[in-house]
Formats: structure tokens, sequence, C-alpha cells
């Protein structure tokens, strides 16, 4: 395999996943690899529609069938591929081997369920303990994040977005989990609660030693806490590579694209660079290299040729053949 | 360049089950025929009611607007009919701010036709020319907002904002909801304009990064209140109040090699209803004292760079 790594803990192999809608089919993630060290951080990062959700949903098997399908790949998870598991194995997996933090903390909570309870539930779930037992760690973890034990019996509406999403991490933590997917965990917070949130992840992540995966569109989270992470564009991986790679230097067009759109604190841009046009509709992908028609250096090639990702220095990959080599 | 848009001592309070909830406390800057003024701070500190109490989708609770020099803060429906020509909003959400049985085109002529000065003729030409104005193909001219994308939504609505020819526009978090490739778009467009027409914006965001990119001027609001006001570069560079300068630290940086100092801030945002007297950061900030719990007043200390901080020239050691 092109860029399997021995020792990868997560490794994901040429991912496909569609749904069907109204006798359309949307391709959301067409055959996207990658890999995962433990202990370590990866990013995806992809506008949307890039089809970077349905990457970790696919991961965790939790995706809709129908209208969503898996149809080819595989997911190894400490060697164990996650695809040809049983529904009650794969049950077994999540919460205790991987779990996910979700975006927005209001909706992944239960409205009508005691927070405390929300937590002791997962630890119950898994391990062969009472219920006292469980509260009690329950109480511990929640302690951990920052939540006062007696706010345990408390209901989610009574928290605000920043301390929900504190809950939402304890109940991901609850049994210490090897692989932790974070689907903008930050994205629905204000700055200041984004920094508190993102720091206590960083310090939990290391303590528990837990691998990983954060999808994000913003892409200062991305530089701060991951250590590779891949631009995702059109259900494709289209830049992957270390954080230093990509961001010191950017290669595919896109990326540039989008390293140059976005407004910085750091320096005074007179103008964004504009990256022409919308991300295609997934249930019409353009054919060649889907960026091609927003894609500043075309050439005609690139409409029909289908392109593959490929190593442009060691552990850098890029989707693109009219650039030769990274650029500092 | 003398003023457009001037308020002062202005204030909003909202009656709650509660009590009574002050939205906008106090506040007062100018904006400078031309410029834009960002007004940044975190969700509830009443930066959105701040750009509706000035245009008058609500009534203020005290204090005064004025613009173009005249005092607006009272006006009758007449009045306000004309006073409504000069000063728009483009809002945060494209979803939700176009109604969704009308076609591109009706929404941008709808301004036009309540001002009762063009003819039908005159009204489809003026319809095309705000379309491509912002760059937005005819072809959507009978369109329904579903059919077309946040980008292009967000297009209609700066279309329908600049009809009628308006001097002050206020943006309500006008590219929170759109991806980053569209987001620039906008925001470019939004320039353009801006240098085209001379229009005057009231930029309000969440995200300093965009403020820093749009603004001229900047206020940054906690609980209502304005704690710092400067120009905008001045304000990215030294950052004078504890909140701000934990703002500006918190702001995730592109730039993997910058190592920078991060202020985590303790807490959360208080309740501003009923809010005590003195600094409202107080119970969050590091440097709390007792001299914090007195109100606050907003001061001038370094040129053009006002603080609402009693204790903010020791703390910058100034």
């Amino acid at each position: 395999m092109m860029m399997s790594k021995d020792n990868a803990f997560l490794s994901v192999r040429d991912l496909v996943v569609e749904y069907t809608a109204e006798g359309q089919v949307i391709h959301a993630v067409n055959g996207v690899s990658f890999d995962l060290e433990r202990g370590k951080t990866f990013g995806l990062v992809g506008e949307t529609g890039s089809g970077k959700t349905t990457i970790p949903k696919a991961i965790l098997r939790i995706l809709p069938d129908p209208p969503a399908k898996i149809r080819g790949g595989e997911i190894y998870l400490d060697g164990v591929d996650l695809l040809k598991l049983s529904a009650k194995e794969m049950r077994k997996i999540r919460g205790r081997k991987i779990s996910m933090i979700f975006q927005d903390p209001m909706t992944a909570l239960n409205p009508i369920m005691k927070i405390g309870l929300q937590v002791a539930e997962v630890i119950k779930m898994h391990n062969d303990i009472t219920w006292r037992e469980a509260n009690k760690r329950a109480v511990r973890m929640l302690e951990t994040v920052g939540i006062p034990a007696d706010r345990f019996g408390e209901y989610p509406h009574q928290f605000s977005g920043g301390m929900g999403q504190r809950v939402v991490i304890a109940i991901a933590l609850a049994c210490s989990p090897e692989l932790l997917i974070a689907d903008e965990p930050t994205s629905a917070l204000d700055v200041t609660i984004q920094a508190q949130v993102l720091e206590m992840i960083a310090k939990l992540k290391k303590e528990f030693n837990t691998s990983m995966v954060m999808i994000s569109h913003n892409l200062g989270v991305v530089a701060e806490q991951c250590d590779d992470l891949a631009v995702v564009y059109a259900g494709e991986i289209v830049e992957l590579g270390s954080k230093e790679a990509v961001f010191d230097r950017p290669t595919h067009p896109y990326t540039k694209g989008l390293l140059g759109a976005v407004p910085t604190l750091d320096e005074e841009r007179e103008r964004l660079n504009r990256i022409p046009g919308m991300p295609p509709d997934p249930s019409d992908l353009p054919a060649g290299c889907h960026f091609n028609p927003r894609c500043p250096i075309a050439t005609e090639r690139c409409g029909y040729e289908k392109i593959d990702l490929r190593e442009i220095e060691a552990g850098h990959f890029c989707r693109c053949i009219n650039v030769s080599g990274p650029e500092e | 360049m003398p003023a457009l848009v001037e308020v002062k001592n202005l204030k909003k309070y909202f009656e709650t089950p509660r009590g009574m909830l002050h939205a906008v406390d106090d506040v007062s800057f100018s904006i400078a025929q031309g410029k834009t003024m960002g007004i940044v701070g975190e969700s509830g500190c009443g930066k959105s009611t701040l750009g509706r109490v000035i245009i008058h989708l609500l009534e203020s609770t005290g204090g005064s607007i004025y613009f173009e020099g005249e005092d607006v803060t009272e006006v009758n429906s007449r009045q306000l009919r004309k006073q409504r020509e000069c000063m728009k909003i483009i809002f945060q959400d494209p979803y939700s701010s176009l109604n969704p049985r009308m076609t591109v085109e009706q929404t941008i002529m709808e301004p036009l036709i309540i001002s009762g000065r063009y003819a039908k003729q005159e009204r489809l030409e003026e319809t095309e020319r705000l379309i491509s104005m912002v760059g937005l193909d005819q072809r959507f001219r009978r369109s329904y907002p579903h059919e077309l994308s946040g980008g292009q939504r967000q297009r209609v609505g700066v279309a329908r904002a600049l009809a009628l020819h308006p001097k002050f526009i206020v943006c309500d978090e006008p590219v929170s909801s759109l991806d980053i490739s569209v987001q620039a778009q906008i925001l470019n467009l939004l320039q353009d304009l801006q240098a085209q027409h001379g229009l005057t914006y009231m930029f309000i965001t969440h995200d300093l990064s965009v403020a820093r990119h749009v603004a001229n001027d900047i206020c940054v609001m906690y609980i209502g209140q304005l704690v710092e006001t400067s120009p905008s570069r001045e304000l990215f560079l030294h950052p004078l109040h504890p909140y701000t300068q934990a703002l500006v630290s918190a702001v995730p940086s592109i730039d993997i090699h910058r190592k920078k100092e991060r202020i985590i801030l303790k807490g959360e945002i208080t309740s501003p209803v009923h809010p005590k007297p003195g600094c409202r950061f107080a119970r969050r900030c590091k440097y709390e004292c007792k001299p914090c719990h007195e109100p606050q007043r907003l001061e001038e200390v370094l040129p053009n760079h006002f603080v609402a901080c009693c204790r903010v020239r020791e703390i910058n050691s100034l």
C-alpha cells in the first residue's frame, strides 16, 4: 500500500462511501487512505460537502444505512478491520475503544436525562460494575473536565455551550478510549471558551495517551492541535502530510487557495485570495481532477485524467499533475 | 473626516422575567464617513443588539444616535422610512433572512417598490444593475432562495441592502455561516463595494481575524459595555484591556512557528441581567482588585486608544 506504516494504530484504506438520495448517487468519500500513529492527532480539513464528516462516521460505523453505504475499503484499528465486525462486536468497540465528540453539545446530549447519569451510563455499559460504582466514576470524570460534583443531577439546558461540551468530552473519555474522534469540537463555542476546551482536550489526550482524529474547517485550530493532516476536497484527499509540510510548503492549488483565503491576525492582507466558484455538487463531480474548474493552474489534461495522490517529498503527498515538488 | 454615525451613551434594556437585561449599556462611539467600524465580542455581549438599535430595528432605552450630525434618536414613521433608505443591514444567516417565497428579483426589487420613486421599467433596470454589481449571474433572477448556495444567497442579501443607495450598512456577521473560500469572496465584494460607493460599514463579528481584515477601527464589547476601542492595527498590536488581551491570544493561528502565550480565562461570560456596578469582566480577570468594583470609565490611555480599566496603566506598564 502506498503509504501504509506498520506502526499505524488506525489505518484507513481506500474508503468509499456513497449516499443514495432520490435515485441520485452522491459520492461523499472517494477512496480515502490515511494512517494515524498511537498518541498522535490527525486533522481532516475541508469545506461543507467535502466528506470530512462522513469519514469519521464510517470509522465508527454510525452512518445511517440507507441512505449511506460503505462501498469499499478497509478500516484497521490495531490490526482489526472494523468493517468486517458484526454489529454486536462493533457496539463493544464504540465508547470503549473509539469514542466521538460531536460539534453541538446541545444536540449530542439527551435533554431529559441528568448529565451525571449520561456519563455513568457509558461507564456501566462497558464495565462489569454496579450503578453505584459507575456513578462514583462519573463524578470523578466530571471533575476531570472541570464540572463540580454538585452539578451531577442537572439537565443539559442548565449548562452553557462550553460547559455542555465538557460533559460531551467527559462521556467520550469515560472509558479511556484509545481513539478519540472530534468532529468540529469547538466550532459552536466562543473563542475564549474554545481556548479552554482545546487546552483541556490536549491535556487529557496526553494524560490518557489517546490518539485523535480531529475534523475542522478552522485551519488555525488544526494548525495548533494536529501532528499530521489531510486536506479533503470533493471526497478525496488532495494533500496529506505533517503539519509542517502542509502549512510551510502547501503544494496543492486548493490548499494554497485556502491558506490564502483566511484572514489572519498575524499579517495584514490587503485582499484575500479568492478561490472562484463553489465546491462541486457531490452527485455531479467534474471529470478528472475535481478541483479543475476552480483551479488557477489547470491544464487540459486536468479535465479528463484520473489523478493519483503522489509523494512529492518524504511523507508529503499531493494530488496534482501540475506541480513538481513542494514550494517554500 | 466628519462622523457619519455617532452614538452617545446608547442604552438598550430588555425586561425579562428574571429582571432587567442590560444588552447595551452606555455605549458611545462614532464612525467616520467611508470607514468600517468593527464590533467584536462573544455571544451575548450585545453587539447585534447595538447594530439593530442604531438602524431602528429596536427602540433604544436611552442615549442618542446621530446620523450626518442630525439627532435621529426619536423619529416618526415618515422620517424613519426616509432614514431606512440610508441605513441598511445585512444579516448573518442568508437562509432565514430571505423570504423563501420570493424570487431573487422580487427580493431585490421590494425596497425599490416601497420607495415609490421608480417606474416599472426603471425598477427592472435597477434590479439588473444590482444583480451584476454583487457578481450574481442574471440567470438567477427568477430563482428562489432554496435553489441558491449560501454564498449566492448572501450576495442577494447584499444586493437588497444596496438598493436605494444607502450610505451606511450594518453587516451583522455576514460571513459567519459561509465556507472559507466563499467567505473570502463575500469579504472582497464588500470591500470593493465600499471603495466604489464610499459606503460606511459597521461590521459586527465574533471572528477577530475577519474584524482585523475589514475594519479601520475596532470596538470590543463585553456584556453590553465597550471595554476598548482604537484603530484596528493598534488594537491587535497592543491590546491593553485584560479581556481584549485574552481574546486576541485565544485566536488559533495558522502560523505554526509562532509560539504565542495563550491567556486561558477562567469561567464564562456572566449574566447581563441586573449586572453589578463596576467592571463586568472583573470576575474572570486575573488583575481583579477592589477598585474594579467601582464603575469604570473609558479613558484615552494612548492617542486614540480608549480603555475601560482602572488598572490599565499599571498592567501594561504605561
